[in-house]
């Protein structure tokens, strides 16, 4: 035996991990399938999947529509897909901003919900409604979220970060001082909001995707749109400066200039999602570990991957949201808690185990 | 000889009233090893950080192939020079080749292929192939640092500087390291190293920057440099230096008394 030679332990290295990639995002893709189409067919009122089908073919123009009734046609095109698209976008846009953040930060800890993004944009959100309202084409919401999303993301990296390192304590402290201001002031805005549900506190704490329409859509989708585009030019820098700030700059990457507009594209993300279904926690924090875990920490494979698993994640908790009462809906931060809260504290755990807890 | 790489002119860094470096001059030329000594706080990671432009200095300035420092893009700069800082702490579980792989991303227009094969070599050179598939954070701290030297070494610069590349490496692997920047400058490369241990730099620099107190106490041939009288004024405490009884290099011993 001549052991394994090093050309075969690198090539052995590498063959091992793009067989993964591939497979893990050709999982999450049929997941987010199976989701979608479970989706649009389980509710109130069951509709059959080939129903689903053919009322879906219809209206992207394919098949007539003998096949259907309109009631069938109202549950499935006006009700359920404008709120599988808002779960889909929304849950896309968190994944790949909690992923994203947790690499500017360069720690795989930060949330967007627990470093206090999530609330600081809840609060603009609900400023931009009350002040300008249905003005700017409904973008005064997303626009004002972003800022306060941004001085909330600002105030606690600015607060965590020493000596250029990332203190997770500090982080984590500054991370629930700014979102319990930020949850507190969205909620009390929020009660004199005109549309009376996004009167309730609970929307703004704990989200819900049933707000959703056309019209929403049309305003969420091209900002969530834009960062999902735009983030994954970035992996190759992200995944330099998880290396550390000066391993990064001795490699070329604009440290500042990356950070900033990678942070900027994030958080106008969480804005977007924010200001139209309210703050849904651990999306930011589970769909990026999932992926991780499955395939490396490699940006090139968890933004997209954060990206997917965050959609499924999101379309899967909202139906279960829809159907655990009926007729009353149950809010869908519930749902991601009560999956969240439990994984997080087991990464807690094999953080420690692993390389010591945090510190 | 052609001329310098590096040049510094009157190189000087103040933190608040303290000054940490004092007006240095020192030129880098291709295929040579300068090494910088000195004690404990003598300003040599300071002086590095300055040469490698990651610190601004107070005054004075630096030049890479004749241009100030700061007017490369830098980009430019990382195809021009690398640097291996003492550690390199990761929180995400990159295994060993990808970090080695991070090494390529100033080479944008090379292939994946080459990417990988420059990967492969850097990881054979400083035997870490059987780590590639290790997780970084998971390796002891002298397997971190000689993947961490496998990326510098995939970065393919003729410029490559180190800060203390020998610490917390066993025996065999210093010389190992030591011997692949020997190598590096008998192909042509420039290299710039913090070394702790003087017998290192006796036996594989060609030149010594001997640091006090922010001075230079002397920058010199090795041999010239790293004297007795030198040396046990500079550290103070005695020092001794023999003749090595195999290698054609000076070999420095604590001195003392009997």
């Amino acid at each position: 035996m001549t052991g394994l030679s090093p050309r075969k332990d690198v090539g052995a290295a590498l063959g091992a991990r793009w067989g993964k990639t591939g497979l893990l995002l050709l999982v999450l893709g049929a997941l987010l399938a199976g989701a979608a189409v479970a989706s649009l067919a389980l509710g109130a009122v069951d509709v059959s999947p080939g129903v689903v089908a053919r009322i879906v073919l219809h209206h992207i123009g394919i098949g007539g529509a003998e096949s259907f009734t309109l009631q069938e046609e109202a549950v499935v095109w006006s009700i359920r897909m404008p709120r599988l698209l808002l779960g889909l976008v929304t849950g896309a846009g968190l994944g790949m901003a909690g992923a994203a953040l947790q690499g500017v930060f360069r720690n795989p800890l930060a949330d967007p919900q627990l470093i206090g993004v999530s609330s600081g944009a809840a609060f603009g959100s609900t400023v931009g409604i009350a002040v300008a309202g249905g003005a700017l084409g409904g973008l005064a919401g997303p626009l004002v979220g972003l800022g306060g999303g941004l001085a909330a993301g600002v105030v606690v990296y600015s607060l965590s970060r020493h000596q250029g390192r990332t203190e997770v304590v500090t982080m984590v402290l500054a991370g629930i001082a700014v979102a319990a201001i930020g949850v507190a002031g969205a909620a009390l805005v929020g009660f004199s909001l005109g549309r009376p549900e996004l009167r309730s506190p609970l929307f703004w704490s704990l989200g819900s995707l049933s707000v959703a329409t056309w019209r929403l859509l049309a305003v969420t989708a091209p900002l969530v749109g834009l960062a999902l585009a735009a983030l994954p030019f970035f992996a190759r820098s992200l995944d330099v400066l998880l290396l550390g700030d000066r391993e990064a700059r001795s490699l070329g990457v604009a440290v500042e200039r990356v950070r900033a507009l990678v942070a900027g594209l994030a958080v106008l993300a969480v804005a977007a999602t924010v200001s139209a279904a309210g703050v849904i926690g651990f999306v930011g924090l589970l769909a990026p570990h999932a992926v991780r875990m499955a395939a490396g920490p490699s940006h090139r494979v968890v933004l997209p991957g954060a990206a997917l698993s965050g959609a499924v994640l999101v379309i899967l908790a909202d139906l279960a949201a829809r159907n655990l009462h009926p007729p009353v809906e149950v809010p869908v931060g519930l749902i991601t808690a009560v999956v969240g809260g439990p994984v997080f504290l087991w990464l807690l755990r094999r953080t420690r185990t692993q390389h010591g807890g945090w510190g | 000889m052609s001329g310098p790489v590096l040049a510094a002119e009157g190189l000087t860094l103040r933190v608040a009233d303290t000054i940490l470096v004092d007006g240095i001059n020192l030129t880098v030329s291709p295929g040579e090893i300068l090494g910088l000594v000195g004690p404990n706080g003598a300003g040599k990671t300071s002086l590095l950080r300055m040469l490698a432009g990651e610190v601004e200095p107070t005054s004075g300035s630096v030049t890479l192939d004749g241009v100030p420092l700061a007017a490369w893009r830098p980009r430019d700069l990382a195809r021009r020079r690398a640097l291996l800082p003492q550690h390199t702490l990761l929180q995400f579980a990159f295994r060993a080749l990808d970090v080695v792989l991070l090494g390529r991303y100033p080479h944008r227009d090379s292939s994946a292929e080459e990417d990988l094969e420059t990967a492969r070599r850097a990881m054979e050179g400083t035997d870490t192939s059987r780590l590639a598939a290790r997780i970084y954070p998971t390796l002891s701290g002298g397997e971190q640092t000689r993947v961490s030297f496998a990326r510098v070494l995939a970065q393919e610069t003729p410029l490559v500087m180190l800060d203390e590349p020998t610490t917390s490496l066993d025996l065999r692997h210093q010389e190992l390291v030591m011997g692949l920047l020997r190598s590096l400058a008998d192909e042509g490369a420039a290299v710039v190293a913090v070394l702790h241990d003087l017998n290192l730099a006796a036996r594989y620099a060609d030149r010594v920057a001997l640091m006090s107190q922010g001075r230079l106490a002397a920058l010199a041939a090795t041999r010239e440099v790293l004297r007795a009288d030198l040396l046990t004024e500079v550290y103070q405490h005695p020092v001794v230096v023999i003749p090595h009884p195999h290698l054609d290099c000076p070999l420095i011993l604590p001195g003392g008394d009997r």
